[in-house]
């Protein structure tokens, strides 16, 4: 079966992404847990272990605390209390922690580090998955065994104040609440009033058990301008100054006899050296965690604070507050926290934390390694091992002993618990990063299938003909094809039989699961078939395939790429990823001006066959040229330009090109700094963005937004320039109403706004643009092949435009010289590099492609999840709304190679008038450049599943491959449209 | 020992069948030597340059590269406290000292330049003026170049300088000793089928060796190993000189391999 090179890579490229897709969900599984929906009751409780005698009661211990208060500040980080600063940051929290009864902690988060799963982990106690983060937009209810749902149970009343992604995890819980959306990062001020506004009637009050806060402030400030910036200490201080009423009203409270109160002050994450979080560098992971109760020993110096688990302080909670702890719970028990209370008490906790970690490890063992297992088994084991000594000690105790003998024997019971809690709880943290092995290597085996079946094509696709011969029909009719089959089947079988585990496969109906066997084994057919014909002849069947020779440039772009699918396999490699792509492109740009310098000073210097049949070339290219322009332009062909010989000018021109391109890139590289390890260096971003340098980044932005129209309108219709500047203006104006610019007629302090009106003003447009490309686009299937062919071109890049606007108005005032940057590139790369020096299609989607893999990291990206912009997502919006978030912020975040993209597809269009093919080569490369790291970094990851840094450094890399992967194959499908749709219109 | 001396017979007689080389008449003219001392010197030689340019080239090539040793070795044991790493711009200096000395010494002794038309004192010395200003210039190409490639600009300056001094003593200054200060000659040379002659065969080799192995010394850059030779410039350095030396060992090699299809147009 014949089919276009553009229809095949298209086919191939979604079928690429339902593979991925399968990788993904076994890679994040839904974290494995006993029971979504069960719940520790305190009926459940084992009884407290004695030898001899009848059963003990299994009540609990009377709680420790009464009331307790939780002050979660957002990104407390832990040097700002704890820090050389803390003493002038938070002068009382520091003076509670040196002199108070207070324990003070290093509470050590694990990644991701962003906010929903850090609360999750807090209130149950178990380690979200990384999946949660791509869910942190979208946070269902938790219906999880929690702390909240159990203190509701015992019938503790609760209050909440702060930021409402708890409202939407714990929808019904609370007695009265009241969220502040975190998403206007812009605005630190409110957010934080809003909750402490409550604050005075509520600690005035005695109708409430539980009392907590989120404030969101510090957060947000780390966002806009960093951990060092002049507004973190008010911001601190007026969170002293908060702790310090709490800590007031609470003591002015307290009665003699009743148990003590509880102050907690913790953060949920850190904050990165920019500001950022969602990494797993010290300075994120490292929280602050201060408890403050008069049942604590006064202490008498700055002592070091101990470094803790986050979800530790879930049991100790629990358990302190005589609750059960949650069925998922991993973390144990503080030690330090229960430390006055009575030695039978705290072996009794310990006990109960042992019993529920031993529980929760029975639960989990499905397919554990051989290591793992006794890992496991020496936990339970020890854990035995002290209940008996604890059933020991109480049977001396409730005798009535109260010898030394006893002490010393309890305090080895409570050293042998805290040996078995930490074996438990490392195996446990350990079994929660498993895999669903078979779903993975299902789907890679379906990738790995289908990049094959892509290389195998390459001499048919890259042909003149760009027709690909794939072979299905005689495939499926094919005896091997029903022998794979029938083996798969039994496969899949004979897996989900033995294993029985979370499986996503084994968990799909069966007919799915039969399409995919059968979608496997026919690809599998068509490969084998398809390599035994490209194997013998060779050439045979390729045509053309052996002359192929190499210029320097082909075998930069070659290695460039092989090379940098190889480096992902480098954990720093992959941080750093924006380094080896501007390496690269700054490589390519010099040998592109090799070329240039090639191209025009050796023809000068010899006049020879060689230099008169390039002459001829030049002659026919300018004609050419003149056709494309004068028709784009919608000016007459200008014959005689102003100033001088035009030939020598555009020499000069092109010869400028690369290095300007080269002194664009570098400039652009000082704007945002990303990676990890020069992360926190200061970039001109930063520098623009603080508030003296306002009229700096206003004129720049300015200036940036004009540019961006000379450069786009040439080839527009002149209702769409109008419209492009006017939303040009709207743009500005918006970021004006944020407050991010400044109107040259107010200097002034003026209010900031959402800028929702002048958002919106800019969409009109934007859809306005947009829908006349698309009108011209569908005018040029029905015109005359004749007058088709300016139609289509102009709707492209109208389209084209629309969406330059659209990026224009997401990205961020300082990131506006990335996109004029980008823009200017483009022109001058497009008129005066790749028409002129002849590159063919192949080359040009490579440069296309590097180009936008460098924007991508120009405008801010890294290959962390911290870094996605997400207050992208409300531009234009009142409030959140889920489907044009998500895509306002995937738009945002893949600005870069998207533009870069879609500039190709009007570069190929005007290509294809000459090599007819240009579209669907372009098509194929660029799926070719997207499925071979896809591919490549799929097999990666499932190697290095055990690397340290898997879910800190190579999941979100993943991600971002992934999300990539979907916005080619979307591409892919325009470029095959543009192309079927063109080859339909010359058929006739 | 016979066989060896057999089978060059044949390779001389295919080298002289294929094309008109002076391969016969090396032959001829090493007959004085003793057949025993020379098989010897064949098998010692591994790879074997008759051709006298070829031979010329093989020796310039060990003495710079000794030079180069030389120029890391005897530092060390006049100055306390040397080290590659440590020291890391004294060494840059050393060597960018010798290999420029050696250079220049070796190709004015072998006197490969183009012969100057002219012999008067003002036009050598508006050549000698043209070569600094031609070195000076390179520099701060290199320079600009190392910063768009993401060198700090101001930071680091004198580093960035310095291993663009390196680079120029690496490939500008052999250009200038083989081509002299003209341009146009460089552009021949450098563009495609450009060669002329083994020499500029063997200058296009070093100096693209040198530049890729400066390039490939930048990636481990951005690896957290914390280790000496990550600093700026170090491992850029290094990857230059240590391809600057493969260029100096595999431009003969390549010469004489490749001696079929290189037909140098007339001078």
């Amino acid at each position: 079966m014949k089919i276009r090179t553009s229809v095949f890579t298209s086919f191939i490229m979604m079928a690429q992404v339902l593979g991925i897709a399968l990788f993904l969900r076994g890679f994040f599984p839904v974290p494995v847990k006993s029971s979504v929906s069960a719940k520790n009751k305190l009926s459940d409780l084992p009884a407290e272990p004695l030898t001899g005698g009848p059963h003990n009661s299994s009540r609990l211990p009377d709680p420790l605390f009464k009331r307790v208060v939780i002050m979660l500040v957002d990104a407390l980080r832990e040097d700002f209390v704890f820090g050389p600063n803390g003493r002038g940051n938070m002068p009382y929290t520091s003076h509670l922690v040196e002199r108070g009864s207070t324990h003070s902690f290093v509470a050590k988060a694990r990644p991701p580090t962003v906010t929903m799963p850090r609360i999750k982990a807090l209130t149950t106690g178990s380690i979200p998955g990384f999946i949660d983060v791509v869910m942190n937009l979208n946070s269902p209810a938790l219906l999880e065994d929690n702390l909240l749902w159990q203190a509701q149970a015992a019938g503790k009343r609760m209050i909440f104040y702060g930021d409402d992604t708890w409202l939407r995890l714990f929808p019904k819980l609370f007695m009265e609440r009241d969220g502040t959306t975190s998403f206007f990062v812009s605005d630190y001020t409110e957010v934080d009033n809003n909750v402490t506004r409550h604050l005075d009637s509520t600690l005035k009050r005695d109708d409430w058990d539980v009392l907590i806060l989120h404030y969101l402030g510090l957060d947000h400030i780390g966002h806009v301008s960093g951990p060092r910036s002049p507004l973190v200490r008010p911001k601190l201080l007026e969170m002293d100054d908060v702790l310090k009423k709490i800590h007031g009203a609470l003591v002015s409270k307290e009665t003699e006899g009743a148990p003590p109160y509880l102050l907690v002050l913790c953060g949920d994450h850190g904050m990165s050296e920019t500001g950022s979080h969602g990494g797993s560098s010290e300075p994120e992971v490292n929280t602050a965690l201060v408890l403050v109760s008069p049942a604590f020993r006064r202490k008498v110096g700055m002592e070091t604070p101990s470094v803790v688990e986050q979800v530790d302080l879930h049991p100790t909670l629990a358990l302190a507050l005589g609750l059960p702890i949650s069925l998922n719970s991993v973390g144990r028990l503080i030690p330090a926290v229960v430390q006055e209370a009575p030695l039978r008490d705290r072996l009794r906790f310990l006990h109960l934390n042992g019993h529920q970690l031993s529980c929760l490890l029975g639960a989990n063992w499905s397919v554990p390694s051989y290591r793992e297992q006794t890992q496991i088994e020496v936990g339970v084991e020890q854990f035995r091992v002290a209940e008996k000594a604890h059933g020991g000690w109480m049977k001396l105790y409730l005798e009535g002993n109260t010898s030394e003998v006893l002490g010393n024997m309890g305090k080895k019971v409570l050293r042998q618990y805290l040996e078995a809690l930490a074996s438990m709880s490392s195996a446990l943290s350990r079994q929660l990063g498993k895999y669903d092995m078979y779903s993975m290597v299902a789907g890679m085996v379906i990738v790995f299938q289908l990049l094959l079946v892509l290389l195998l094509a390459m001499p048919e696709a890259l042909s003149g003909a760009a027709l690909v011969d794939v072979p299905v029909l005689q495939a499926l009719l094919s005896l091997p094809f029903y022998l794979l089959c029938l083996l798969l089947a039994s496969v899949h079988v004979l897996v989900c039989t033995s294993a029985g585990s979370a499986c996503y496969l084994c968990s799909l109906s069966w007919g799915l699961v039969f399409t995919a066997v059968a979608f496997a084994s026919a690809t599998f057919c068509v490969l084998v078939s398809m390599a035994t014909r490209r194997l013998p002849g060779g050439g045979g069947g390729g045509g053309g395939g052996s002359g192929w020779s190499l210029s320097e440039l082909d075998i930069l772009l070659l290695a460039g790429t092989v090379g940098h699918t190889l480096s992902l396999a480098a954990s720093s490699f992959v941080e750093e990823e924006h380094q080896t792509w501007y390496f690269l492109l700054n490589t390519l740009c010099l040998a592109v001006f090799q070329d240039v310098c090639r191209k025009y000073f050796r023809e000068q210097r010899r006049p020879g066959a060689i230099g008169e049949n390039r002459e001829h070339h030049e002659e026919e290219e300018e004609e050419e040229e003149r056709f494309f322009l004068s028709p784009k332009g919608r000016r007459p062909s200008d014959p005689s330009q102003p100033g001088g010989d035009p030939r020598s000018r555009e020499k000069w021109l092109a010869l400028a090109t690369p290095p300007l391109t080269l002194a664009c890139c570098r400039l652009l590289r000082t704007l945002n700094q990303t990676g990890v390890q020069w992360a926190h260096l200061p970039d001109m971003g930063h520098w623009l963005n603080s508030s003296e340098h306002r009229a700096v980044l206003s004129l720049l932005a300015a200036l940036s937004l004009v540019l961006v129209y000379f450069l786009i309108q040439r080839r527009c219709s002149w209702v769409s320039r109008i419209a492009l500047a006017l939303g040009l203006v709207g743009v500005y104006s918006y970021r004006a109403a944020v407050g991010n610019v400044w109107f040259p007629w107010q200097h002034g302090s003026q209010s900031v706004s959402k800028g929702t009106v002048e958002a919106r003003f800019v969409y009109v447009f934007v859809l306005g643009i947009l829908f006349s490309g698309s009108k011209d686009l569908l005018r040029s299937q029905i015109a005359a092949a004749a007058a088709a062919a300016p139609l289509k071109r102009r709707g492209l890049w109208e389209i084209y435009s629309g969406l330059v606007l659209l990026v224009a108005l997401l990205f961020r005032a300082h990131n506006l010289p990335v996109l004029c940057c980008c823009l200017l590139v483009q022109s001058l790369m497009a008129r005066f590099i790749w028409r002129k020096l002849h590159y063919d299609a192949a080359q040009t989607t490579i440069m296309h492609y590097w180009f936008g893999q460098a924007f991508f990291y120009f405008q801010g990206n890294s290959n962390n999840i911290g870094t996605v912009d997400v207050s992208v997502g409300f531009v234009g919006l009142e409030s959140y709304v889920e489907g044009p978030a998500i895509f306002l912020t995937a738009l945002g975040t893949y600005a870069g190679p998207l533009l870069w993209a879609c500039h190709l597809v009007c570069y190929l269009n005007s290509e294809s008038l000459r090599t007819p093919v240009a579209l669907g080569h372009g098509c194929y490369v660029l799926a070719l450049l997207r499925s071979v790291p896809v591919a490549a970094y799929v097999v990666l990851v499932t190697a290095l599943r055990y690397h340290l840094f898997i879910w800190s450094v190579f999941s979100p890399k993943l991600l971002y491959e992934a999300a990539h992967a979907l916005l080619a194959t979307v591409l892919c499908l325009f470029l095959g449209a543009m192309e079927t749709a063109q080859a339909d219109a010359a058929r006739p | 020992m016979s066989s060896g001396n057999a089978w060059f017979r044949n390779y001389c007689l295919r080298k002289s069948l294929n094309e008109n080389s002076q391969c016969t008449s090396a032959y001829r003219k090493s007959g004085s030597f003793s057949n025993l001392t020379f098989v010897a010197f064949c098998y010692a030689y591994f790879i074997i340059m008759w051709d006298h340019e070829i031979k010329a080239m093989a020796s310039s090539h060990a003495i710079i590269a000794s030079s180069v040793f030389m120029a890391t070795v005897l530092p060390a044991v006049f100055i306390q406290g040397f080290s590659v790493y440590g020291t890391h711009l004294l060494w840059l200096y050393s060597v960018t000292g010798a290999v420029s000395v050696v250079n220049i010494a070796v190709f004015w002794l072998l006197g490969i330049s183009q012969p100057t038309k002219k012999n008067t004192l003002g036009y050598k010395l508006s050549r000698l003026v043209r070569s600094c200003m031609y070195l000076l210039l390179s520099c701060l190409f290199y320079h600009t170049v190392v910063v768009l490639y993401g060198a700090p600009l101001i930071e680091s300056a004198l580093e960035t300088f310095s291993l663009a001094v390196l680079l120029t003593s690496l490939t500008t200054l052999r250009c200038l000793c083989v081509l002299g200060p003209n341009v146009q000659a460089w552009i021949r040379v450098f563009s495609r089928h450009g060669a002329m002659s083994v020499w500029d065969t063997s200058l296009q080799i070093t100096v693209a060796c040198s530049l890729i192995g400066a390039w490939l010394g930048a990636f481990p850059i951005p690896l957290d190993w914390d280790r000496p030779w990550q600093v700026w410039p170090v491992s850029c350095s290094l990857g230059s000189v240590v391809g600057y030396l493969t260029g100096l060992v595999v431009a003969p090699a390549w010469i004489h391999f490749h001696r079929k299809q290189l037909t140098y147009k007339s001078k």
